[in-house]
């Protein structure tokens, strides 16, 4: 169905489908959906705060499409998923040196070495949800 | 207004992952994670390896797939049992969660077996994310697919323990770079041990169901 590049990991591109992000994008949906407290439910989610990995097999844009399509007729309809991407940062193990991947390779710049540490690029994770407030402050119902 | 919500968008499956790898330690089942693309010989490859651990290590299987039954007839015919787990019912999934393998091992008598494969769906993105309390994990390519497939999948060659390059039948017959194919695998997980074998030959073989072995005796003696 899609067929995309992988975030500036230049030719090394995964063909596939959107079904994953799908999913992910159902674990959002309910992940949001509790964290909203008990006064607010039913209230307007403008954004919801994401932080993803280079190295996770996330597309933003698929997962962006995926998650319009299962929130529709919720409250979380329309919120739009503000999508922060994590570079993938690796430390070497001998040589203690500290730099951003830029491409698969995962052996040391410095000394070759290949036991590495990943110090990010594999997140996965919501960070917030945004409610949408009207001109007084009070938060705005949604939809469903 | 903004709600902090701080959460690992997967948590539940983790959790889950957890709750199978608790469950497996308890009853010394070692349990293997075998994932590649559609066709590089998962299946062929564990009819195999179940022949040779029959009378050894008894063992079972639960197989994903889309929405047929051919590769869990195939594996009965080995004689374990065999778990078929359609993932069309839990909405044609490209990948098997954790609370999937689960309702399967609910359904085998864990008591009665010391290794259990889990032939992931063919495809080499969506499993490399989702944990499912496995011990080890298994990446196959095959000599048909481009000696790139490292490159082009790192995350899910990262997170194996152990590289199968099957149908080494097939070498002669093509121009693959097999050296090529190895060294990519070693850019992006140095020091992965590499099995090439034939599912068709059963060359090879012996490394590999050897290093198998190992894992499920570290696991029954209570090792991991
Ligand atoms: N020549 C040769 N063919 C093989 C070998 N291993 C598997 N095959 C063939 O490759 C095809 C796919 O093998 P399977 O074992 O079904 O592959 P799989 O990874 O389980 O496939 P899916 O479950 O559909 O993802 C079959 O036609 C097998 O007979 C091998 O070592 N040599
Ligand atoms: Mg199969
Ligand atoms: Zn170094």
């Amino acid at each position: 169905m899609f067929v995309k590049t992988w975030g500036g990991w230049g030719n090394f591109v995964p063909r596939r489908s959107a079904m994953h992000e799908m999913g992910i994008a159902m674990e959002i949906l309910t992940i949001a959906s509790a964290s909203i407290p008990e006064p607010l439910k039913g209230a307007k989610v403008r954004s919801i705060r994401l932080k993803v990995g280079k190295l996770t097999a996330v597309i933003p844009e698929s997962l962006r499409f995926c998650f319009d399509i299962v929130s529709k007729d919720t409250p979380l309809s329309g919120a739009h998923l503000h999508i922060e991407e994590i570079p993938v940062v690796a430390r070497c193990k001998a040589c203690q040196n500290q730099w951003t991947l830029s491409g698969p390779s995962f052996s040391c710049p410095f000394c070759e070495s290949g036991k590495l540490e990943i110090l990010s690029g594999r997140e996965l994770d919501i960070d917030a949800i945004e409610i949408e407030e009207d001109d007084d402050g009070k938060p705005v119902k949604g939809k469903a | 207004m903004e709600i902090k919500v701080v959460q690992k968008v997967l948590s539940v499956n983790e959790r889950m992952a957890e709750e199978n790898r608790r469950l497996f330690s308890e009853k010394g089942v070692c349990v293997i994670n075998v994932m590649s693309s559609p066709g590089s010989g998962k299946t062929a490859i564990l009819e195999k390896t179940l022949a040779r651990m029959a009378g050894k290590v008894p063992s079972a299987v639960i197989v994903g797939d889309v929405c047929t039954t051919h590769d869990a007839d195939r594996l009965a015919r080995t004689g374990v049992p065999v778990l078929q787990i359609n993932t069309d019912a839990f909405g044609g999934d490209c990948h098997l969660a954790a609370h999937v393998v689960e309702k399967a091992a609910g359904e085998l008598d864990l008591s009665r077996i010391q290794l259990l494969f889990v032939e992931n769906v063919g495809n080499l993105v969506c499993p490399a994310e989702f944990d499912i309390g496995e011990d080890r994990r298994v990446v196959v390519m095959s000599v048909t697919e481009g000696e790139d497939k490292p490159l082009k999948y790192p995350v899910m060659f990262r997170t194996c323990h152990v590289t199968l390059i099957n149908k080494t039948d097939l070498l002669p017959h093509l121009d693959y770079d097999l050296a090529k194919a190895k060294e990519n695998v070693l850019q992006v997980h140095p020091d992965m041990p590499i099995f090439t074998v034939s599912a068709q030959t059963g060359e090879g073989m012996t490394g590999w169901v050897d290093w198998l072995k190992a894992c499920v005796e570290e696991k029954v003696s209570g090792g991991r």
